[in-house]
């Protein structure tokens, strides 16, 4: 079969949705509404590609939705205290990459399972954060929202750059070693360290990879509203995790790349939408996004049967 | 020993067994007596995996017959071949790691429904007495998970003599087994046919089949080719029936004298890996054997070398320079290279493609700048297949898709990309049939005689034996003799065991 199968299943699968759209429920395509919808998973995007990664070196960190918080909180903090958006988000990227070097130290470092070590991250900096705030609301200056552009032009930004993002991982994973590294660690770490390369620090600095981006996703976030709460960002580890998985990345390590998780993010995020347009009731969302998880897994489930039949 | 009065305790005719466009038997005879010791004999692939699978129930057969003293089996399935006395001890123990030795047993053995109460003192004093039997010296109380493979196997082999199976089959039993382990099996073969057990031996080293064996059957593509009379058959002969041509020299020989010394190692020990006091020289062109029982420190003293564990004693000279490998990318820089024991585990990783395994101890050098270059990388490949004969569509093709002898060319090629100067080889042909197996030979030979040094770890004696310009025998942590080649097997085993010969 072919080896891109999952990456062109879910591909066309999204297109199916929109061809249906198109079909039954033009008014789908209306730009503005579209653009905006596009606009709000660009952060979103953002943290997929890093997760893609983590799961890919046979990791995963469950406390990215707690760092995108961190992250968005303290850029706001930082941009209501009049310091220029051109140096908060720099620093909202260093602040994300430093939460992510410490899952990466007691991950990699310590060799501790990755999901036990960012659970406890996950419900610390959630924790301190509302110790911190106290469920208060960061209000924003004027200057902040779509980097003081028109909206349409903020909108354009924030897309382009969550594409600029994508397409540097998609070739980076493919183009350069690191990006081979990255597989072998997770196809087998033993393997991969037998052959001179050092599984540790790959896997240290795909966790910093992963901090940074939720910072940089952070900052691509406030952007978007006149004011920040701190509960944003809470389910977004799942809705990551679920983008990747559907989009082809095995969650046992090794396989996938971003652009399937692009395809899995997008079909995930027209199901609301597309409910709403096909008038459908809209408790069915998560539902039908639920379905198309497991019909994913299946799908990798089936595959390996398959493969293991042939090898016997 | 032959019983040929009585019908015979199983027989197989005609069997042929398909998966998908694979033929993998297209007819195949085979008989075993009781109280025989039936050796089944073939190169990768010929079959005699799936042959297994067929008698244990695992598998059903296309078309043909089994039949168990005299009553045909239709629809074998595991669990009524277990009920007829059919146990098989694979080559890959098959044990729950987390449970000790005791619960591992129990639960081959124990009969009864869910809610039963374990009696834990029966089922203790049972796995004891099992385990006494066949001679194991590690408690029934112990975890499977800290036992090495050979003991491993050893469990798995009480767990047939528990079941009083009638027909034993075992697979390789002594691939990963040191020499006293295998002379403790042999005692346990044979006390299986005094006891009129048909064992089904599969094996491949031949000295073991001629040890061991009444008759042999060799298995050819899925055909059998011929049963025969241990006693009346020669190595060459079967040799021959397995590969179907003449394997005219099984060992290349060495065709020329050492140059310089690469690798001189004085004193070197590393406390973490149990390694002390090794103090010996490797020239340029010479293959240096390391011989000695599993746990006697050669893989250990391949792990230090390698940077994997390292020295904390001592000092490494590698053309004469100091040298203090820590780890596996110091090493490589410094051109050492080691092609692990396990392949399938470490040597390759069987989910990428060749192309990808090829490149991967060199991508510093191959790809400057740390960007891939596809082209490179694709020509690289397809030189390295080529220039060690790899049997392999492409280098496109999944790593796991190649046999076993074609991965160790593949793990073996990486390392050789890296144009290394110290080549340490740990178990090259372990688990590799008898063709590919020489071909191995003739390479590592070929690369001695290139100016490499090359160290070889293997527990095959007979290998080690024709294959070695020097032999270093290692016993308990350290090198405890440098053996000229072409010694005599027994000093060599003398030296292994620490008995003065």
């Amino acid at each position: 079969m072919n080896r891109y199968f999952r990456e062109i299943s879910v591909t066309a699968a999204l297109g199916l949705v929109l061809l249906a759209m198109a079909v039954f429920a033009p008014g789908f395509f209306q730009p503005q509404p579209l653009l905006s919808l596009v606009t709000r998973e660009a952060p979103t995007l953002v943290v997929a590609c890093g997760m893609a990664l983590v799961i890919i070196s046979r990791q995963i960190d469950i406390s990215v939705g707690s760092q995108f918080s961190v992250c968005s909180i303290c850029a706001g903090v930082l941009a209501a205290r009049g310091w220029p958006l051109a140096v908060v988000g720099p620093a909202a990227a260093a602040l994300g990459a430093l939460l992510g070097a410490f899952n990466g130290v007691l991950v990699a470092g310590l060799r501790l399972p990755s999901i036990v070590v960012t659970l406890a991250t996950m419900v610390m900096l959630r924790q301190g954060l509302n110790l911190v705030q106290q469920g208060a609301f960061v209000n924003l200056p004027d200057r902040v929202q779509w980097f003081g552009l028109s909206q349409a032009a903020g909108q354009w930004t924030l897309v382009g750059a969550a594409l600029v993002l994508l397409v540097i991982f998609g070739l980076a994973m493919r183009q350069l070693a690191t990006g081979r590294w990255v597989y072998a660690v997770g196809t087998d770490d033993e393997a991969a360290r037998l052959a001179g390369i050092r599984p540790q620090l790959v896997t240290f600095l795909v966790f910093v990879l992963m901090g940074l981006l939720a910072g940089v996703a952070a900052t691509m976030n406030i952007v978007q509203s006149p004011q920040v709460q701190p509960a944003v960002g809470s389910g977004l580890e799942l809705k990551v995790i679920a983008a990747v998985v559907v989009g082809g990345v095995a969650i046992s390590g090794g396989r996938g790349n971003v652009w399937g998780a692009f395809a899995g993010l997008l079909l995930l995020a027209c199901v609301s939408p597309a409910l709403t347009h096909l008038h459908v009731e809209a408790y069915w969302e998560k539902t039908i996004q639920g379905a198309i998880i497991l019909l994913a897994v299946v799908a990798d489930g089936l595959r390996q049967r398959k493969r293991g039949e042939g090898q016997a | 020993m032959r019983q040929t009065t009585s019908a015979p305790l199983l027989r197989l005719e005609g069997i042929k067994k398909n998966y998908g466009a694979v033929r993998a038997l297209q007819g195949v005879d085979f008989e075993l007596q009781a109280g025989e010791v039936h050796a089944l004999l073939g190169e990768n692939g010929a079959g005699k995996s799936t042959l297994i699978n067929l008698i244990t129930g695992a598998r059903r057969p296309d078309a043909g017959t089994l039949t168990l003293a005299g009553r045909p089996l239709p629809g074998l399935d595991p669990a009524a071949a277990r009920a007829l006395g059919i146990a098989c001890v694979h080559q890959q123990p098959a044990l729950f790691a987390e449970l000790s030795v005791a619960e591992n047993i129990g639960l081959r053995l124990e009969a009864g429904g869910a809610w039963r109460r374990v009696d834990w003192p029966r089922r203790e004093a049972r796995a004891a007495e099992l385990l006494q039997r066949i001679g194991a010296e590690f408690p029934a109380s112990r975890t499977v998970r800290e036992l090495s493979m050979p003991e491993q196997q050893l469990v798995e082999i009480a767990c047939a003599l528990g079941v009083g199976a009638r027909i034993v089959i075992m697979d390789e039993p002594t691939s990963s087994l040191t020499r006293r382990e295998q002379e403790q099996l042999y005692g346990i073969v044979r006390g299986l046919r005094a006891a009129g057990t048909g064992v089904i031996y599969i094996s491949h080293r031949l000295e073991e089949i001629f040890a061991l064996a009444d008759r042999v059957t060799v298995l050819r593509d899925g055909v059998s080719v011929g049963t025969h009379a241990v006693a009346a058959v020669t190595e060459p002969e079967l040799i021959r029936l397995m590969v179907g041509r003449e394997v005219s020299q099984l060992y290349p020989p060495a065709e020329s004298a050492p140059g310089a010394a690469v690798l001189e190692l004085r004193g070197v020990g590393c406390r973490a890996a149990g390694m002390h006091g090794v103090s010996c020289t490797v020239h340029a062109g010479e293959v240096f054997g390391l011989a000695g029982l599993v746990g006697a420190g050669r893989t250990e003293l391949a792990r230090t070398l390698f940077g994997l564990t390292p020295a904390d004693a001592g000092e490494i000279l590698l053309h004469g320079r100091r040298i203090h490998p820590r780890s596996p990318p110091e090493a490589v820089a410094l051109g050492i290279a080691y092609v692990p024991e396990d392949r399938r585990r470490h040597g390759i990783v069987l989910e990428m493609p060749v192309a990808h395994n090829l490149t991967m101890a060199v991508h510093p050098r191959l790809f400057p700048g740390a960007w891939l270059r596809f082209g490179a990388e694709q020509a690289l490949a397809r030189e390295s297949l080529r220039d060690l004969a790899v049997k392999c569509p492409g280098p496109d093709a999944l790593g796991g898709s190649l046999s076993g002898g074609n991965q160790q060319k593949v793990s073996l090629a990486r390392w050789l990309a890296t144009r290394p100067k110290l080549l340490i080889l740990d178990e090259p042909t372990q688990g590799v049939d008898v063709g590919a197996k020489s071909e191995i030979h003739r390479i590592i030979r070929r690369l001695a005689r290139d100016g490499l040094a090359v160290i070889m770890i293997s527990s095959d004696l007979p290998e080690v034996l024709g294959m070695s310009d020097r032999i270093g025998v290692m016993r308990g942590g350290t090198l405890a003799a440098v053996l000229p080649g072409k010694s005599d097997p027994h000093t060599v085993m003398a030296a292994a065991l620490g008995q003065s010969s």
